[in-house]
């Protein structure tokens, strides 16, 4: 990966102040895809803020965040992981060919009872 | 008959056409109509938290502006849509380089600035109509029904924004079941996420947190569960391990009001 300055970039698109993490856990004690993922919460906002971000990057803990905001809604210091989480997605789904999902994976993973919202919210989180 | 500006959303008009039958029902017979703005698009579903994006915010721009020219609100039904919306106004009150794009962009089409409001059926019960019209309104009470609220994630958070409820300790839903004559059941799931989308990526994932939401409700007694939401609806009934029975609210109302 090229020599950027994702940490500006992160810092910028999301619009969150990642230094006033206090590391008390209680985003990721929140988080209902806690079980899912390889870096937590209070892991996206700390790595942030050490400049760590190639690795979260790399991380499918990027779609497991479902930007339910209980996180953002119960963090005593007001940080906002989730908006720092969309943020790292979207330095990956921003780039050339790096969709995570394509609409051609979509038929397959149909069934009858999928409402559109599902599949629209889904390519927005998963695509650009 | 007064009117109110509907934005149904894409949903309302394929697999929840009962979300948005029943509102319309219900609505006529507290004594209004619902609206539907011309040539509205869809939400997105999801509202992107990037400060520095607005093309998938720009269908919102349009219908909080048809909303507002058509009186001043927009009332939507689906929780997807109302957190969409009302989040992409709130932006223009916050964020002075996200109205100057947007309004850049739309050139002559624009001139919206965050003048209008985003109000969801639940919150036009409460605020304009009142639970005691609703209550007399009833012809059927579900008497000794025993009805968990699901509000999952949408319809609260971010509360700074939303405005709809206590975030840890809504009422709303609760306040209306009993409106309707049944008996609401508080568990501690209701404010949780269902998980979402991502059956699409994850089937397992999707199944443990949507049991874990029924299983919730079940232990603490409820029969039946209501919600605003079609994607919590579709989780619950299609992934969630416990048998739950789930409905959308204004389906409940129907049935209180008999005019199901």
């Amino acid at each position: 990966m090229e020599n950027r300055n994702f940490k500006e970039q992160i810092l910028r698109i999301s619009g969150a102040d990642v230094r006033k993490c206090m590391r008390c856990g209680k985003c990721s004690a929140a988080c209902p895809s806690y079980d899912e993922m390889e870096y937590h919460p209070h892991q996206f906002v700390n790595m942030v803020n050490d400049g760590k971000i190639e690795k979260l990057m790399e991380s499918k803990s990027i779609y497991k965040c479902l930007t339910c905001f209980a996180c953002v809604e119960r963090c005593p210091r007001g940080v906002e992981p989730a908006k720092v989480i969309e943020a790292v997605r979207l330095e990956v789904i921003r780039q050339q060919g790096k969709n995570y999902m394509k609409p051609d994976d979509i038929p397959a993973k149909l069934d009858e009872d999928m409402p559109g919202q599902l599949l629209m919210t889904a390519m927005r989180k998963y695509t650009k | 008959m007064k009117k109110i500006s509907y934005y149904p959303g894409c949903t309302l008009k394929n697999k929840a056409k009962d979300l948005d039958r029943y509102a319309r029902e219900t609505l006529a017979v507290l004594g209004y109509e619902l609206d539907e703005i011309e040539n509205w698009q869809c939400c997105g579903g999801a509202y992107t938290s990037a400060k520095d994006e607005i093309a998938t915010k720009l269908p919102s721009v349009r219908a909080l502006k048809a909303g507002y020219e058509n009186g001043g609100k927009v009332l939507t039904v689906c929780s997807a849509c109302y957190n969409v919306l009302k989040q992409t106004n709130h932006e223009f009150k916050v964020n002075s380089d996200f109205d100057m794009r947007v309004n850049n962009y739309m050139g002559e089409d624009g001139g919206y600035h965050g003048e209008g409001e985003v109000v969801h059926f639940l919150e036009f019960l409460r605020d304009e109509i009142g639970f005691d019209r609703v209550k007399a309104a009833v012809k059927n009470p579900l008497t000794g029904k025993k009805i968990g609220a699901y509000y999952g994630c949408l319809l609260l958070r971010p509360s700074s924004v939303l405005g709809f409820d206590d975030p840890e300790n809504p009422k709303l839903m609760e306040d209306l079941i009993r409106a309707l004559g049944a008996e609401p059941v508080i568990y501690p799931m209701r404010n949780e996420c269902c998980g979402g989308y991502i059956t699409l990526d994850d089937k397992n994932a999707a199944k443990k947190r949507s049991t874990k939401v029924a299983e919730s409700a079940k232990e603490m007694g409820a029969d039946c569960m209501i919600t605003a939401c079609p994607l919590c609806l579709y989780n619950i009934t299609k992934n969630a391990d416990t048998e739950m029975e789930v409905k959308y609210f204004t389906e409940l109302i129907a049935e209180a009001f008999g005019i199901l």
